[in-house]
């Protein structure tokens, strides 16, 4: 139990550090991503099989005991992130050894990757507020750079608002963190959560809990700050939103989680409540925007937005139950909507345009395309034997065993409109007869093709398989949330370890 | 930029700021210094250097291209954690060696120096790869 815990942050940093030594050579730094990328993945399969029991695995950085020093703490929810992680990078590396272009590659595309990464596992791992921030910072730096990389004109404007946005979310943070630290005298969550139960509340408590609320709602993509998101992801290669998509937000989303189950609990009524509304709220202006969009990648791009309120609805009704839902529908929006940009980039590969109107008969040219983008759009929308389906009815029943009937309403209607979008981008792109006949871009031969979409085959069994073997996910999300719903195993495995 | 004063000034300010960059990074580990301040002393040094020359001479002065400079410096930090995990300790924690010295006396050496020459190449290389593309930018 000594090293595990930090492998997830040092194996992608030793990647990164391989890529850059080798900056020179392409082909070699290709297969450094690789396979790292799949290091990733392995250690997150060690990591999940050493917490599915329950086990919180607990590591003090450099021996220093815990309120002191930095804590490493992996518990069921963490360790379901990091494996998330793990599949990402994979499929998104192989993806961009075959799209991504050589100026992005030679300017450094996969150290950054990596760097974004070790950021996006070390903030899942950490036990540490301000550690967390720091993990923040990295992937945030690692993420500005992956967006701008390129600097077309649209990819600019995108990340200046991009960039803007999270800069004031940080600083919220980081006034919230000082506030806090004055308050309590710790950053350790684990102490923080067992100060804030002995009785350190009050209004100042309340208050630094919504600073937190709006730095993490920030990025997250949550109502009414989530502009940033729409402008900015649609910008750069296919690889990059599919990883952003991924990744990014839901980092947002799993420090709310974690804050708002573990140390912001004493006041559920109104801070939860006030998620609860924002959940509505983002739900709605989400899929409401989507509905004027042409482009595909902005379509699928304001549906984060919408996702984000359905994970952020089981935090607000603040019920084991809810949070089972939250954890299934954070696993499957992950893959899905990575799924989504990388054949939304496929796609720009063959006809070289993302837009509806142009695309067109998609169906007959590439049955297999379609295929694999029917069963992701479907999942979105939450058709039955997929995995959004599993996560929405979780979702909705614990709002109505909580009777937040409105909230609820909330959600069957945006279920309802995201078919709606997702109907849209099959008849336009792939059902209806191509308006003009374009050029098919793909110089690719058949079986270098099959290669290509290995890995958006993969996201899709994946989705299937979170479908036909809901009951083993449920079970698994639902002692998950039975951990967070109970955090004093945390705090006890945290400060005992030490 | 073409000043007498200031190319004839850099000449001898130069080995001593590299020597006292050297020294800060040394005396980090119980006083105010150590791998950052070490760092941007080096840096500004090339820095320095770039403006009183030219980038291409500061370049060829510093013979390594900074990017380099600070992969192998994060690598020099990476590994610096991974001596005390065979004593069976945690990931970064310090361990200690006691080197005898020739005249007599022992010398401390340690994981924490060993990270902080890694702080000192990465702040370095990064500094550098900052300066140099924008003194190259016209």
């Amino acid at each position: 139990m000594t090293v595990l815990p930090s492998l997830p942050i040092t194996i992608p940093l030793a990647g990164a550090v391989l890529c850059m030594l080798f900056r020179r050579n392409i082909r070699v730094q290709k297969s450094i991503a690789l396979f790292t990328s799949f290091l990733i993945l392995l250690t997150a399969l060690f990591v999940f099989s050493a917490t599915k029991d329950g086990t919180i695995a607990v590591m003090n950085v450099g021996d220093w005991p815990a309120p002191f020093g930095i804590t490493l703490a992996i518990d069921m929810l963490s360790s379901v992130m990091l494996l998330l992680v793990g599949l990402l990078a994979v499929g998104v590396s192989a993806y961009a050894c075959f799209d991504l272009d050589e100026p992005r590659m030679e300017f450094g595309f996969f150290p950054l990757m990596l760097i974004l990464l070790m950021g996006v596992n070390g903030a899942f791992v950490t036990g540490d507020l301000f550690n967390l921030y720091v993990w923040f910072e990295v992937l945030l730096t690692a993420s500005f750079i992956l967006l701008a990389l390129g600097g077309e004109r649209a990819q600019l404007a995108g990340s200046i608002k991009y960039v803007t946005l999270n800069l004031l979310s940080s600083a919220l943070f980081l006034a919230g963190i000082g506030i806090l630290y004055g308050m309590a005298g710790t950053l350790n969550l684990a102490e923080l959560a067992h100060l804030v139960k002995d009785g350190a509340r009050g209004d100042l408590l309340t208050m630094v809990a919504i600073m937190f609320m709006m730095a993490f709602g920030i990025k997250a993509g949550m109502f009414p700050l989530y502009f940033w998101l729409p402008a900015s992801y649609p910008t750069p290669p296919a690889a990059v939103t599919a990883l952003f998509s991924g990744l990014l937000t839901k980092v947002g989303v799993y420090s709310m989680i974690r804050m708002f189950t573990l140390v912001f609990e004493s006041d559920p009524e109104f801070l939860h409540g006030l998620i609860l509304a924002g959940a509505g709220l983002t739900m709605v202006s989400g899929v409401l925007a989507a509905t004027a969009q042409y482009e595909m990648r902005k379509i699928l791009a304001v549906h984060i937005v919408s996702q984000i309120g359905y994970i952020l609805m089981g935090l607000g009704l603040f019920t084991e139950l809810a949070l089972t839902g939250s954890i299934i529908y954070l696993a499957h929006v992950i893959i899905v909507k990575t799924n989504l940009f990388l054949i939304a980039g496929a796609i720009n590969r063959l006809k070289g345009t993302y837009d509806l109107h142009k695309l067109g008969g998609l169906y007959v040219e590439r049955p297999g395309l379609s295929i694999l983008f029917i069963i992701s759009a479907m999942s979105l929308a939450g058709v039955p034997p997929l995995s959004g389906f599993f996560a929405k009815i979780t979702l909705i029943i614990a709002g109505l065993r909580a009777e937040s009937w409105s909230i609820v309403v909330v959600a069957l209607g945006v279920s309802l409109l995201t078919l709606y979008s997702m109907t849209k981008i099959w008849a336009y792109v792939f059902w209806k007869p191509a308006p003009e006949p374009l050029p098919d871009l793909n110089p690719m031969p058949k079986g270098k093709w099959f290669v290509f979409l290995l890995p958006m085959v993969g996201y899709t069994v994946i989705t299937i398989a979170m479908g036909v073997f809901a009951g083993p996910v449920f079970d698994y999300a639902s002692e998950a949330a039975a951990q967070l719903m109970n955090p004093q195993s945390y705090i006890d495995a945290v400060l005992g370890a030490g | 930029m073409t000043s007498i004063i200031l190319r004839t000034s850099t000449r001898y300010m130069f080995p001593p700021l590299i020597v006292f960059s050297v020294y800060l990074l040394l005396r980090g580990h119980h006083f105010p210094g150590g791998g950052f301040v070490g760092g941007l002393f080096a840096g500004s040094a090339f820095a320095l250097y770039a403006l009183s020359f030219s980038v291409a001479d500061a370049r060829r002065a510093l013979r390594l291209d900074p990017r380099d400079i600070t992969a192998v410096g994060l690598a020099i930090a990476l590994l610096s954690g991974i001596p005390p995990l065979f004593s069976n300790h945690a990931f970064l924690t310090g361990t200690w060696w006691e080197v005898p010295l020739p005249l007599g006396g022992v010398l401390d050496v340690g994981t924490p120096l060993i990270f902080d020459i890694g702080v000192y190449f990465v702040v370095l290389g990064v500094l550098l790869t900052v300066v140099f593309a924008l003194g190259e930018e016209k």
